[in-house]
């Protein structure tokens, strides 16, 4: 069984804990034995994974490793052939506090760009569930969207329309609509993807800023093998099975990406 | 205004400005949702609803509803279970529909069946008891709409999202489905079964080009889909031309001014 206990933030809710050698914090997520099969190939294979409240875990792997697949079985949008997943301590099938959850998609497949949509629209969007159908949206919902807005920047900007923003800015509307629904553990896929290196800097420091001061579990998937194990506190590395797991500089020891890429990737990793 | 003076001419004014509200608040969602082609396919089944009902001697608006309804089930059921491509599935639905239609219609020989009427509207022939239901429908498809919006945008804007966030996406879409068979419904009348979706996508389309935000672009389309209705149909009065043709031609002129304007619209 994988565990991540290293490297949580100084102020979160698990390091007092961890100093005194108490493991008392409840752990977010988990995942014993997963198995994920799509049209008889086995995409994922028995994979355990713990993650504790308060972690920063960073997912990597090569194309077709079952990163995204791994993301969508813990959203519960696909069903694991075998193996459980628990939520908050419940089983996924029982679990029904889905606005703790939040989900920051990749952007190019999440977003059609000529849509007539203000960044206070889509943040808004993000509470939708959480109100409940054919309910309006109240003082606390506005409360929370503004919020999330100034803590991801958009604040200015709340009025433009999504399409019209940068790539960089347009991540943080993601994570905007998602934060505003006050998540506990957030799941991104992909979120840096054809962002420039600036804007990935500012997309990172929100999460560093959301993991300090709410405490908020992060799990992010990416194939920027050096910015993930730069901002991680916990590496775990996919390819349809686990192949690492632990603290960044731990993970990567004793050629693990050159396993886990073939040795050419590796040199292109070394550059960065 | 002397064409406010005519009985016919205010239940044809009345029943399309209900559709002029009804239909592009629909059809916004349907657009960005890439789901337009609905529209023209639920119109074609609600036709062989209407040959049913001459068939068996019901009301046709009955008949058109019930069996647009069931279409609009089917459609979502073979969208979503994915075993066809997403259009071949509305291309089997609309020549079945049509083909429906045509025997039924055929069987029905000797019953005076207004097929014209149908298929390109009759909106100066509304009769004082059809302006009811035609006021009904529309006005309970707006709303839902407005009753809705934050859920149909949610799921409009990314589908994906919002299932993880809970929202019953599955439900939405079928609503928005079903929202379309009663918006073709109440066009069947006003201008039939040929032109209704264009009443759904035209207005939308306008406004699109246009809006800042997505409430806008849905005020912008129901005001796009009020000046095409009006102005089309007071332009058959004046100039005695068709007026299903009239205000579907004047919804088109409109997307081209507002794909113009767009140029120098600030957005």
């Amino acid at each position: 069984m994988l565990s991540l206990w290293d490297g949580l933030p100084r102020g979160a809710r698990m390091g007092d804990g961890r100093r005194e050698g108490v493991r008392l914090e409840p752990v977010v997520a988990e995942l014993e034995h997963v198995c994920v099969d799509f049209e008889g190939e086995r995409v994922l294979d028995r994979v355990d994974l713990r993650v504790p409240r308060g972690a920063f875990v960073g997912v990597i792997g090569p194309n077709g490793a079952g990163k995204t697949t791994l993301l969508r079985v813990l959203l519960g949008l696909v069903r694991p052939s075998c193996g459980h997943v628990r939520l908050f301590g419940r089983d996924i099938n029982a679990f029904r506090d889905w606005h703790r959850m939040g989900y920051v998609p990749q952007r190019a497949v999440a977003f059609e760009t000529r849509f007539p949509a203000t960044v206070r629209e889509v943040v808004l969007s993000g509470r939708a569930g959480r109100v409940g159908l054919g309910r309006r949206f109240g003082p606390r919902d506005h409360a929370a969207v503004e919020w999330a807005l100034r803590t991801a920047g958009l604040w200015d900007v709340r009025d433009r329309l999504v399409g019209k923003l940068s790539g960089g800015q347009q991540q943080r509307v993601f994570v905007a609509r998602a934060m505003a629904n006050e998540p506990d553990l957030l799941l991104l896929d992909e979120p840096t993807a054809g962002v420039d290196p600036e804007g990935e800097e500012r997309f990172y420091e929100l999460l560093r800023s959301l993991r300090r001061e709410r405490g908020t579990t992060l799990v992010l998937v990416s194939h920027d093998v050096a910015a993930v194990a730069r901002e991680v506190s916990q590496l775990v590395c996919l390819n349809r099975t686990l192949f690492c797991h632990g603290a960044p500089e731990e993970a990567l020891r004793d050629g693990t990406l050159d396993r886990l890429y073939g040795a050419r990737h590796l040199v292109v990793s070394h550059r960065h | 205004m002397d064409l406010l003076h005519y009985g016919f001419m205010q239940r044809a004014l009345l029943a399309g400005a209900v559709l002029a509200v009804a239909a592009p608040a629909v059809g916004v969602f349907l657009v960005l949702r890439r789901l337009s082609p609905i529209a023209d396919t639920l119109a074609h089944v609600a036709l062989a609803g209407v040959a049913a009902a001459v068939l068996l001697g019901v009301s046709p608006a009955v008949g058109a509803l019930v069996l647009a309804a069931a279409g609009a089930m089917g459609v979502e059921r073979l969208r979503a279970s994915g075993r066809l491509f997403g259009e071949a599935a509305l291309a089997l639905f609309l020549s079945g529909g049509l083909a429906v239609a045509l025997v039924l219609l055929s069987l029905a020989r000797g019953v005076n069946a207004d097929l014209l009427g149908y298929l390109f509207g009759a909106v100066t022939a509304v009769r004082p008891e059809e302006v009811w239901w035609i006021a009904g429908l529309g006005l309970a498809a707006v709303g839902t709409v407005v009753a809705f919006y934050k859920d149909l945008f949610a799921v409009t804007f990314d589908e994906e999202s919002a299932r993880v966030q809970g929202v019953p996406v599955d439900a939405l879409n079928l609503l928005l489905t079903l929202l379309v068979s009663v918006t073709v419904v109440v066009g069947m009348r006003v201008v039939g079964i040929l032109l209704t979706s264009a009443l759904l996508v035209v207005p939308a389309l306008s406004a699109l080009q246009l809006a800042r935000s997505f409430l806008e672009a849905l005020l912008m389309a129901v005001g796009f889909g009020v000046v095409s209705v009006v102005a089309g149909l007071a332009g058959s009065f004046y100039f005695d031309v068709a007026p299903s043709g009239a205000v579907v031609l004047i919804s088109i002129g409109l997307f081209a001014a507002s794909t113009w304007a767009s140029r120098w619209w600030r957005r």
